[in-house]
Parts: C-alpha cells; sequence; structure tokens
C-alpha cells in the first residue's frame, strides 16, 4: 500500500499497541502530527520535551507497553535529551521520535538543525537518521524490538522532514534481522547447576534484587525462592516493591541509604546471588573488600554489567525471570541457623530529630499515606531527601509500583513521569512524592494535569531548600551553605489553585490523618503541602 | 597489568558506526592506540581493528560494551603470536643526490618501496610490524625526515581460524 513516510510511521505506532504519545510539535515534525488526527493515537500535549520522555517513561514501567514520545527539531529534539539519558540509565523501554530538517539541508547549521542522533548516541539503546523513506517502516518496527527486549533502553528516531513527506510502499510484514542483536539466551545449565550447589552449601545466602525483577516480571518468583528457601533479599532502588516490605525475609533497601539490616546481611553472607541489578556504587557500600570473600552468582540481560561493578563468579546470562524458575527447580530445603538480623520496622524508625513547630515528620506523613491508600497505588518520587524519604519510610507490597529516577537521579523526574503512570492508569492511584526544588523544575507540566483532567495527589515536602545538597553542606561542609536555599518559594496552594487543582498546608502533627484523608478521597487532582523543617534529616535509623 | 590489545570487529557498513564505536572508547576512557577500517569482502560488513591499550578488566569491558552496539556484528581479540599485523608507513625524507644511494640501500635491506622521488626527497613506502617500522624510521632519522603518515594496525589470524 502506498502512503506517506508519517503515515507508515502512525501505522506501525499502532501495530505495536501504541494507545497515547507524548509530545510537542514544531515544523519539521508537523507532518507527523497531520497525519496523527487521522489515528485514534491519543496525543498528550506536555509543556516541555523533557516532559514527554519522562511521561513515557512513566507510563512504560506501568503499563508493560514501549513509552512514545516526540518532539519536533533542534531545540525540541535537544530538550529530549535528559529524559533520554535518564531512561537509559534505568533500563525504560522508550521510542522517541524527532523531526529534522530537509535531508537535503543536513549538516548545513539551517534553522533548528541539531545533529541528535550524535548527541543522544551515548544515552541510547540504539539511534536512526532516516536518510531513505523506503528503510522508514522497518527502522521504526526495530526501534520498538530493540526498546523493548534484551535489557530495555530508549531508541531515537530522527526523521527529517522529507522523509515524513516522501512516499513509501508500505508492506504490512516485518523480518526482524540485525546480524549483531540477540535477546533469547539459552541458559547455560551447566551455570546454573553451579549457582544452585553453591546456594545449597551456603550458611549464610542472600539475594540482592535489582531492577531486572521488576521489569522481567520476577516479584512471584523471587517471593517463591525466598520463601521456601529461606534466602533473606535486599533491594536496590530500583527495585522497591519487588517483595512486600513487610515480608519477614524482606531486608529492605540496600546501599548509602538502606538499612542497617541489608548493609549488614551483604557484607556478612556467603553467597550472593544478585539477580538482575547491576549493583551500581550507591548499592555498595564498600566496593571491593567485601564482595572478594563471597561466592558471587550475578545474572544479568547484559552481560557488559558482569564483573562491571562487582566480581563474579558464577554469571548467569539472559532473562532474570527464566533463570530463577530453573534455580527455583534445582534448590534444597536446606536448614540454617538464622545468621541475618531483621529489619526495623517502619514504624521503629527514628530520626532522632526534634520536629519544630510548624513543621510535620515526612515519617508520619508517609506512614500515613502508605496506611490509607490503595494497595495498587503508584508512587512516583523527585530526587533529594524526598525520594529517599518514599524509598525507606513507604511500606510498599507488591501490587504497589515505585516509579522513580535511580541511575540519573534526574529531579523533575517524578511530576511528569506521573503523568505517565495516570495515562497508562486511569483507574489506579497515582501519588507523586515531591520536593520543593524538584516540583520547579518540572511545574510546567501541572498544565498538562490540567488540560488532560487527570487526577494526581501531589505529595509536597517543602523544606525551602534543596534539602538534601543542604544536608551535604551540613554534613561535609562545615554548614558553609551555599545555592541550597529556596526562601523565596511562591505560595504552592494558590499556584495550584490557579491551574484549577485543590490543596492543603500540613504544619502539624494532629492532621495528618485527616488531610491524607481528604487529599484520597478529593476526586481531581490535589496538593498536600506539607511543611518540613530544613534540618530535618534523610535517615531514619 | 596494561599491556595492548588487538581486537578484530566486524560491524555493519552503516553510516555514523565508526563515530559510535570511536564514542564508546572516549565516553568509557578506553585507550586506543590505533584504529584501521575497511570493508570486507561483504560490502555491508566492514572490519575494524582496534588496538587498545589496557588490562585484562579493560578488555573485557571493551568487549562487551562493543558487543551491545547494535551495529556491531562480532568481536574477536586477537591472542598474541597467533596473529599477522601489519601497519602501512608512507615517509618522505630529504634526500640530496650524494645521499640517494644511501637511502636506497636502507629502504632494500627493510624490503620497503620507493614510491616518490623529487631532486631534494624520497618518498618511503613499507607494510610492517611496528618494530620494523620503528626500525626503519629510527634509520632514516639522520638523513631529516619531512613527514611520516601511518595507518593504523591491520590484524589477520595465522593457520585456518578466521574472524568472518
Ligand atoms: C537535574 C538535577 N540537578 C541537580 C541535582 C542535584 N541534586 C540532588 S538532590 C537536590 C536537591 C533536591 O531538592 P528538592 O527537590 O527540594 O528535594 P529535597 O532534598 O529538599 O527533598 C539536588 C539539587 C539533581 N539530582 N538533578
Ligand atoms: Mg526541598
Amino acid at each position: 500500500m502506498k502512503m506517506n513516510g508519517a503515515q507508515a510511521v502512525v501505522t506501525i505506532l499502532e501495530k505495536h499497541g501504541t494507545d497515547v504519545i507524548f509530545g510537542y510539535p514544531g515544523t519539521a515534525i508537523s507532518p507527523f502530527y497531520d497525519e496523527l488526527l487521522k489515528s485514534s493515537i491519543k496525543h498528550i500535549l506536555v509543556r516541555y520535551e523533557q516532559g514527554a520522555v519522562h511521561a513515557a517513561s512513566g507510563y512504560a514501567k506501568t503499563t508493560d507497553k514501549v513509552g512514545v514520545c516526540v518532539a519536533t527539531s533542534g531545540p525540541g529534539a535537544t530538550n529530549l535529551i535528559t529524559g533520554i539519558a535518564t531512561a537509559y540509565m534505568d533500563s525504560v523501554p522508550i521510542v522517541a521520535i524527532t523531526g529534522q530538517v530537509l535531508s537535503s539541508q543536513l549538516g548545513k547549521d539551517v534553522f533548528q538543525e541539531a545533529d541528535i542522533t550524535g548527541a543522544t548516541a551515548p544515552f541510547c539503546k540504539h539511534n536512526y537518521l532516516v536518510k531513505d523513506v523506503s528503510k522508514l517502516p522497518k527502522i521504526i518496527n526495530e526501534a520498538f524490538i530493540l526498546a523493548s527486549t534484551g535489557r530495555p533502553g530508549p531508541v531515537l528516531i530522527d526523521i527529517p522532514m522529507d522523509i515524513l513527506k516522501g512516499e513509501v510502499d508500505y508492506v504490512d510484514e516485518f523480518i526482524f534481522n540485525i546480524p549483531g542483536y540477540q535477546y533469547q539466551f539459552l541458559l547455560n545449565n551447566e551455570k546454573i547447576i553451579k549457582a544452585c550447589e553453591a546456594i545449597n552449601k551456603a550458611k549464610k545466602p542472600l539475594i540482592i534484587a535489582g531492577g531486572g525483577i521488576i521489569s522481567s516480571g520476577s516479584k512471584e518468583i523471587l517471593h517463591k525462592i525466598s520463601k521456601e528457601f529461606s534466602i533473606p533479599v535486599t533491594y536496590t532502588l530500583m527495585a522497591k516493591g519487588c517483595l512486600d516490605d513487610t515480608y519477614d525475609l524482606n531486608l529492605g533497601m540496600l546501599g548509602s541509604h538502606g538499612t542497617i539490616a541489608a548493609n549488614k546481611a551483604v557484607s556478612q553472607c556467603d553467597v550472593l546471588l544478585v539477580a538482575g541489578g547491576r549493583v551500581g556504587d550507591r548499592s555498595m557500600s564498600n566496593s571491593s573488600g567485601v564482595y572478594s570473600k563471597k561466592t558471587v552468582i550475578h545474572i544479568d540481560i547484559d552481560p557488559a554489567e558482569m564483573g562491571k561493578n562487582i566480581s563474579v563468579d558464577i554469571g548467569l546470562h539472559g532473562d532474570a525471570k527464566e533463570i530463577l524458575n530453573a534455580i527455583y527447580g534445582k534448590l534444597k530445603i536446606v536448614k540454617r541457623d538464622k545468621w541475618f538480623e531483621d529489619k526495623k520496622p517502619v514504624e521503629k524508625l527514628d530520626s532522632k530529630f526534634v520536629i519544630s513547630k510548624g513543621c510535620v515528620d515526612p515519617k508520619d506523613v508517609l506512614t500515613c499515606i502508605a496506611s490509607l491508600s490503595d494497595s495498587d497505588a503508584i508512587y512516583t518520587t523527585e530526587v533529594g531527601q524526598n525520594q529517599i524519604w518514599a524509598a525507606n519510610l513507604i511500606e510498599l507490597l507488591t501490587s504497589n509500583k515505585f516509579v522513580t529516577s535511580g541511575g540519573m537521579g534526574t529531579m523533575g523526574y517524578g511530576l511528569p513521569a506521573s503523568v505517565g503512570c495516570k495515562v497508562g492508569n486511569q483507574d489506579k492511584q497515582v501519588i507523586a512524592i515531591e520536593g520543593d526544588g524538584s516540583l520547579q523544575m518540572s511545574l510546567q507540566e501541572l498544565g498538562t494535569i490540567m488540560q488532560e483532567g487527570l487526577d494526581i495527589k501531589i505529595v509536597l515536602f517543602n523544606n525551602s531548600s534543596l534539602g538534601m545538597v543542604r544536608e551535604l553542606q551540613t554534613l561535609k561542609y562545615d554548614k558553609r551553605y551555599s545555592g541550597v536555599c529556596l526562601k523565596s518559594n511562591p505560595d504552592f496552594i494558590k499556584l495550584f489553585s490557579s491551574y484549577g487543582f485543590a490543596g492543603s498546608r500540613l504544619t502539624n502533627k494532629e492532621n495528618i490523618e485527616e488531610q491524607v484523608k481528604k487529599m484520597l478521597s478529593y476526586k481531581g487532582t490535589y496538593l498536600l503541602e506539607c511543611v518540613v523543617d530544613e534540618d530535618n534529616p534523610t535517615i531514619y535509623r | 597489568m596494561e599491556q595492548k590489545h588487538t581486537i578484530s570487529v566486524l560491524v555493519e557498513n552503516h553510516a555514523g558506526v565508526l563515530s559510535r564505536v570511536a564514542g564508546l572508547f572516549s565516553r568509557r576512557g578506553f585507550n586506543i592506540d590505533s584504529l584501521a577500517v575497511g570493508e570486507t569482502r561483504n560490502p555491508e560488513i566492514s572490519r575494524i581493528t582496534i588496538v587498545v591499550n589496557g588490562d585484562d578488566y579493560t578488555v573485557d569491558q571493551v568487549s562487551k560494551q562493543l558487543n551491545k552496539l547494535v551495529d556491531v556484528i562480532k568481536i574477536k581479540i586477537l591472542v598474541d603470536n597467533e596473529f599477522v599485523g601489519r601497519e602501512l608507513l608512507l615517509l618522505k625524507v630529504k634526500a640530496s643526490a650524494k645521499q640517494r644511494a644511501e637511502i636506497i640501500q636502507l629502504v632494500d635491506i627493510f624490503r620497503a618501496n620507493i614510491v616518490d622521488v623529487s631532486k631534494d626527497t624520497i618518498t618511503v613506502e613499507i607494510s610492517a610490524d611496528q618494530d620494523k617500522i620503528k626500525a626503519i624510521t629510527g634509520l632514516l632519522e639522520p638523513f631529516g625526515i619531512l613527514e611520516t603518515v601511518r595507518t593504523g594496525l591491520v590484524a589477520i589470524q595465522r593457520g585456518v581460524e578466521c574472524v568472518e
């Protein structure tokens, strides 16, 4: 069938089940926007292109679909970069489509030309600059497969305007053949047997669950292995929600902001099974020494992660779910003495900080929200103290979802991500945990929320500062506070009300339950502004 | 231990592949000693030979990270002494009529070729391993080398083993 390039793009998006895309138009991408009118795909107009990628990321993380975002050439495309890099670090399947100047003008620095494939090469799983319209359908199809298979990641396709307008003979049949790309891996039985022998012999086995547990859908098998063979589990930030936080063998998050129980277990265990995680520098409290004295088994879909951050004795390359299932079949029930400490329950955690008058304790707010919210509520966070409070003080169930920027730590991620979460899960509660600094990095997306009539519960921890950096300056720079004060914050309640959103301010412990209930029962977007002391510490132990 | 490693990489012959490969090296802090690219018999596939300096961890990471590039089809780390490696050197040296004979003699000893002669210069071409290239350069130095240009190393395994 003859059609133009733009129509072919839309057709393939539909073929891959795309029902919503996040984007921002401009001249170069206009042929695509014109075709979009004829499609049932819903377009969500964000207020800044970075928000389109974050929204696509929130959407992808909570729907098992590829997130799709669109921008125009030049500044539209470059505005995507932080979003793409954020998705890359957290292995989120995203297809980003950018318009480009006419192919005949490429390289001539014409109006709104930017080398976006060059600029994003370090942050993309793969990218394309399309120079031949006949290849366009194949490329779009490939992009979806690349983004969603193997270790997922963002794929960018840069399409010159003449290619979008050019005619292509569309054949609805695709053969995926990239000789250098494989995404189905045979399990190495020998190594799996070796790994199981090591675990069966272990006196102190421990599992570290990484983000791959969530993306491969391995929560259940992880729980079965842990429960039936009495193996405790700790998780990285990207895997929060891999097990119920109240489950007794769940030792909580590991790393510099993790629990004492988890970090002790990591240093004391004799066999360590790292499942679907790269064990980044934030997760290992002591990189070299700790890991050398134990048998480390590493499951990862990306062979480049094996041995990159920690030395590995047995590397199991492939899909975490398949491998965990294979391991499950070969494990033996072994009687072991209890060797690890239990994690302190959240209600017993204490920051040893006296909350000043007019402020609330983030812990009181978050525990209240966790207990009153739906069991399948989706949480998003920003970066900073708010992120760590959310990670440590919200007890999640496996039916919940926790959406956060881990690898990149991108402020301004949470609010647009919550847009994507809500768009993909209209029937679920979406609760955005915000910091006053981060919120103001993506504040414009309130316009998107308003226009789409979304119902997002926004919990703002307003400490009038870039709290996490301020805390660093308290501890490491002798309280020389430099560039961390946000004393001239707007009146957020008034600001939100100009978007038509309800809201209330929490300044007193007594009102927490009532206000949280009010927020959760309200129909529509609601701001719960929690006034927090600028000296309130991050860590509760 | 830091050491030179020679890596053969087969890649799809797409625009931008070379910049992806080179970009990966600089981004991840790998030191490229040399790099040579050319088409294989299949025009859709190019072969890149890379010499990289680093320890075992580095080479392991280089090959795994290269493997992650979608355009990279195959990677082979060549084992020392089990491959033949050659670089091409073009060297322009000052040569007055008086010195010409002496230079030609040296060129003959090295089984190099003379590819250009002018009133004041001789241009020598040699394809050899790095040691030999160093040696001839050293011996021609006293005559006054005006310019040299070298390709990166290309390498092929000895015996029946093939990368392709
Ligand atoms: C885009 C970006 N810029 C800078 C930083 C560095 N940074 C990390 S946390 C933080 C402070 C965040 O402030 P806020 O959102 O108010 O959160 P709080 O720590 O106060 O809860 C900053 C500036 C970052 N992570 N991302
Ligand atoms: Mg703050």
